[in-house]
C-alpha cells in the first residue's frame, strides 16, 4: 500500500486528464438519450453508489479507518429522505442536503468513540453497526416514521416545468443525480488533493509522526468519519429516490460489504476508483444473477481475495500502472516530448 | 422472578454457544492477532456438511465427529493457502481477505443448499433425564457439550507438549522457532482448532436457529461481544464473556423487547472498546512509540 500516489500539489490536472473528464461528461450527458429507461435507472443507481464509495474511500482508503458498516449511513440517508418526503411533504431536492447533514452529525458522533479504536477494533465496531442497523430501523419506537418492516414508499419526482426539453422521469432523475455526483466529486477532489488530503494520508501511514508534525489527529479522524458518512448519506438519499422505496432489510450487512467490495475493486485511495467500483457493484450482480442467485457474492469474494494478492490498488491502480508503462515507452521513443512535470510522481 | 430465573438459565444455554464461537475467535487472535470475520460462516458451512452426512444416512454422532474432523482440516488448509500470503500485509488487506472468505462461504452454501430454511435434528431427545422445569433437553445438552469442549481445550493447552508449543509460538514466535517449534504450522493448527470448535457450535445452535446460510450472522456478533467483554486475548475470559452476553441478551429481551437484541451486542462492543478495551480479563497493551 506504500505505492499510492500522494495528492499532488503543482499542476492540478494534466491537459490529458482534463480532456478525459470532458469526454466523460459529454458521454454522461448523451447516454440517457441513447439508452432505455431501465438502463438509465441502473446508471442513476451506479452514480449514487459512486458517491457512497468516494465517501467510504476517504475514510478507509485515504485515512486508513476500516469501516465495515457504511451501509448503516446509507440507510440513515435513505430514511431521512424518505421520511421527509413522506411525512413532512418536503420536495425531493431539499431532502438531499438534509440527509447529508444528518449523516454528517451521525458519522461525527460515531467517529468520536471510534477515535479510540484502531484497525481491527474499528472494523469490529462498524461491523456490529452494520449488522444491527436493520433491527434498529424495525424498532417499534420508530414505527410511526419508518413504517417498520413495511418500509416507506416514495413518489417518483416529475421533471420540473422550466426545462426547455421534455425528459422522462428516469432521465430527469439521472441528470439530478449526475449533478450531485459531479459536485461531490469536485468537492472531494479539492479536499483530498491539498493540505487536508496530505494530513489524512499522513495519519494513515504514520500517525505518530503526523501528530508530531502538528496534525490534529483526533479532529481530522472524527471529521473524516463525519464527511465520509455525509457522502454516503447523500448517496443513500439519491438511491432511495431512484428506487422509490426504503425498507430495513435492503440495508443489511451485505450492503456494507458491497460498498467495501466497490472500494477495493475500484481502488483504495483513488477518486476515479469510486466510479469503476460503482459500475462493478451495479452491473456485475446483474450479469452474474443469470448463473445463480449466489453467484454475484461468490464473484465478489473471489475478487476481494484475488485483488488483495495481485492488485491491492484495484482497477484504478491497474489503469495507472498501464498508463505509466505506456507513457514510459513513449518517453523512451521520444525523450524530449514526454518529460513529465515535476511533482507528479511523488510516492508516499 | 420465575421469568427472570428462566431467562437467565436459557441465557446461559445460548451463552454456551457464544462462548464456543468466542473461544474460536480468541484462539485465532492469540496466534495471529487477527479477528476472523469468517468464523461464523465457516461454522455454518460445517453444519451444512453435517446435515448432508445425516441426509445420507450417517448416524448423528458419526456425522458430528466426521464434520468436526473435516472442519479441522479445512481450517488448517485455509491458513496455509489463503491467510499465510497476507500474514504480514497491512491490517486492511487481512480484514478484506476475511470478508472475502465470509462472502464466499455464505454464497457457496446458498448456491449448493439454497436459501430455504431447514430443520436440524437435536441429539438430545425430549422428555429425557435432561429435561427440567427451566430448560429443554437440547439447551441442557448443548451447554454440556460446550463445557466438555472448553475442558478439552483447557487440558490440551495446559497439559500437552503440543499445546505448550502452540502457546509458545503465539507468545514469542522468534524464540520458539529457535528452540525448534514450527511456528507456521502452529498457526495453522490454531486455525484448525478454531474451525473445529466453530463447527461444534454450529451443530449445537442449528436446532435452535434452524439451518440457513445466514444463521451465524447474529451469533458471530454476540461472540465478538463476548470475546471483547472477557478480553480478546484471554480464553477463559472469552468463555465467561460469552456466557455473560447470553444472559444479558435474554434479560434485555424481556425488558426492552426482542427487537433490540442485536443492538445490545453493538452497545456492548462499542462500550467495552471505549471504556475498557482490554476487556475484563485481558492484558492491557502498552505500545512503545
Amino acid at each position: 500500500m506504500n505505492s499510492m500516489r500522494a495528492p499532488s500539489s503543482a499542476p492540478a490536472l494534466s491537459s490529458r486528464q482534463i480532456a478525459g473528464i470532458a469526454v466523460l461528461l459529454v458521454a454522461a450527458c448523451v447516454l440517457p438519450f441513447v439508452l432505455g429507461n431501465y438502463q438509465v435507472f441502473q446508471i442513476t443507481l451506479a452514480l449514487a453508489y459512486a458517491i457512497a464509495l468516494l465517501g467510504l474511500n476517504m475514510l478507509t482508503g485515504y485515512n486508513g479507518q476500516i469501516s465495515l458498516g457504511h451501509g448503516a449511513f446509507y440507510a440513515i440517508g435513505a430514511y431521512t429522505a424518505a421520511i421527509l418526503m413522506d411525512k413532512a411533504n418536503f420536495p425531493y431536492w431539499a431532502t438531499i442536503p438534509i440527509a447529508g447533514f444528518v449523516c454528517l452529525v451521525a458519522g461525527f458522533l460515531f467517529g468520536l468513540p471510534a477515535l479510540r479504536l484502531e484497525g481491527l477494533y474499528l472494523a469490529l465496531a462498524t461491523f456490529a453497526l452494520g449488522v444491527a442497523m436493520p433491527q434498529i430501523l424495525k424498532h417499534k419506537g420508530l414505527e410511526e416514521w419508518t413504517g417498520s418492516s413495511m418500509g416507506v414508499v416514495i413518489v417518483k419526482p416529475d421533471p420540473p416545468g422550466w426545462l426547455p426539453i421534455t425528459l422522462s422521469q428516469d432521465q430527469w432523475l439521472y441528470f439530478f443525480t449526475l449533478a450531485w455526483t459531479v459536485l461531490l466529486f469536485f468537492a472531494g477532489w479539492n479536499i483530498l488533493r491539498g493540505r487536508v488530503g496530505r494530513a489524512l494520508v499522513a495519519i494513515r501511514d504514520q500517525p505518530v509522526a503526523a501528530q508530531a508534525m502538528g496534525v490534529n489527529t483526533a479532529l481530522y479522524k472524527s471529521l473524516t468519519f463525519g464527511l465520509s458518512a455525509c457522502y454516503t448519506g447523500v448517496a443513500g438519499a439519491l438511491g432511495a429516490i431512484a428506487v422509490q422505496f426504503v425498507s430495513p432489510d435492503s440495508f443489511n450487512i451485505f450492503l456494507s460489504i458491497t460498498l467495501v467490495v466497490g472500494v477495493v475493486v475500484g481502488g483504495l485511495a483513488s477518486i476515479s476508483g469510486a466510479l469503476y467500483g460503482a459500475l462493478f457493484i451495479q452491473f456485475i450482480p446483474n450479469i452474474a444473477d443469470q448463473i445463480s442467485k449466489a453467484a454475484p457474492w461468490a464473484i465478489y469474494g473471489v475478487f476481494l481475495i484475488a485483488l488483495m494478492y495481485v492488485m491491492p490498488s484495484g482497477v484504478a491502480g491497474a489503469i495507472r500502472l498501464a498508463r505509466r508503462r505506456w507513457f514510459d515507452k513513449a518517453r523512451v521513443a521520444a525523450p524530449e516530448k514526454a518529460a513529465s512535470p515535476p511533482g507528479r510522481d511523488v510516492q508516499v | 422472578m420465575e421469568l427472570l430465573v428462566h431467562q437467565i438459565l436459557s441465557g446461559l444455554a445460548t451463552g454456551g454457544i457464544y462462548a464456543s464461537v468466542a473461544l474460536a475467535l480468541v484462539m485465532i487472535y492469540q496466534a495471529t492477532h487477527l479477528v476472523n470475520f469468517a468464523q461464523g460462516e465457516m461454522a455454518m458451512f460445517a453444519t451444512y456438511l453435517a446435515w448432508t452426512l445425516m441426509q445420507a444416512g450417517v448416524p448423528y454422532w458419526g456425522a458430528f465427529f466426521i464434520t468436526v474432523a473435516a472442519a479441522f482440516v479445512v481450517g488448517v488448509l485455509l491458513e496455509r493457502i489463503v491467510i499465510q500470503p497476507v500474514e504480514n500485509a497491512p491490517i486492511l488487506s487481512v480484514v478484506i481477505v476475511f470478508i472475502g472468505l465470509l462472502v464466499i462461504f455464505n454464497s457457496v452454501a446458498g448456491w449448493i443448499y439454497s436459501y430455504t430454511i431447514k430443520p436440524f435434528p437435536s441429539p438430545f431427545p425430549q422428555n429425557s433425564f435432561l429435561d427440567n422445569k427451566y430448560l429443554s433437553s437440547h439447551d441442557m445438552g448443548s451447554a454440556l457439550v460446550t463445557l466438555v469442549v472448553l475442558a478439552l481445550v483447557f487440558v490440551f493447552f495446559r497439559y500437552t507438549p503440543l499445546g505448550l508449543a502452540m502457546r509458545a509460538a503465539a507468545q514469542n514466535p522468534v524464540s520458539s522457532r529457535l528452540v525448534g517449534v514450527r511456528v507456521g504450522w502452529m498457526l495453522a493448527l490454531g486455525w484448525g482448532l478454531a474451525s473445529a470448535i466453530g463447527a461444534v457450535a454450529g451443530i449445537m445452535v442449528a436446532p435452535v436457529v434452524f439451518l440457513e446460510p445466514n444463521m451465524m450472522g447474529g451469533i458471530l456478533l454476540y461472540a465478538f461481544a463476548g470475546a471483547l467483554l472477557g478480553g480478546i486475548d484471554s480464553p477463559g475470559g472469552a468463555v465467561l464473556g460469552g456466557f455473560l452476553v447470553g444472559v444479558l441478551e435474554n434479560v434485555v429481551g424481556v425488558y426492552l423487547g426482542t427487537e433490540l437484541k442485536l443492538t445490545v451486542a453493538l452497545v456492548i462492543i462499542v462500550g467495552v472498546l471505549v471504556v475498557r478495551p482490554s476487556g475484563l480479563f485481558g492484558k492491557v497493551h502498552v505500545a512503545r512509540v
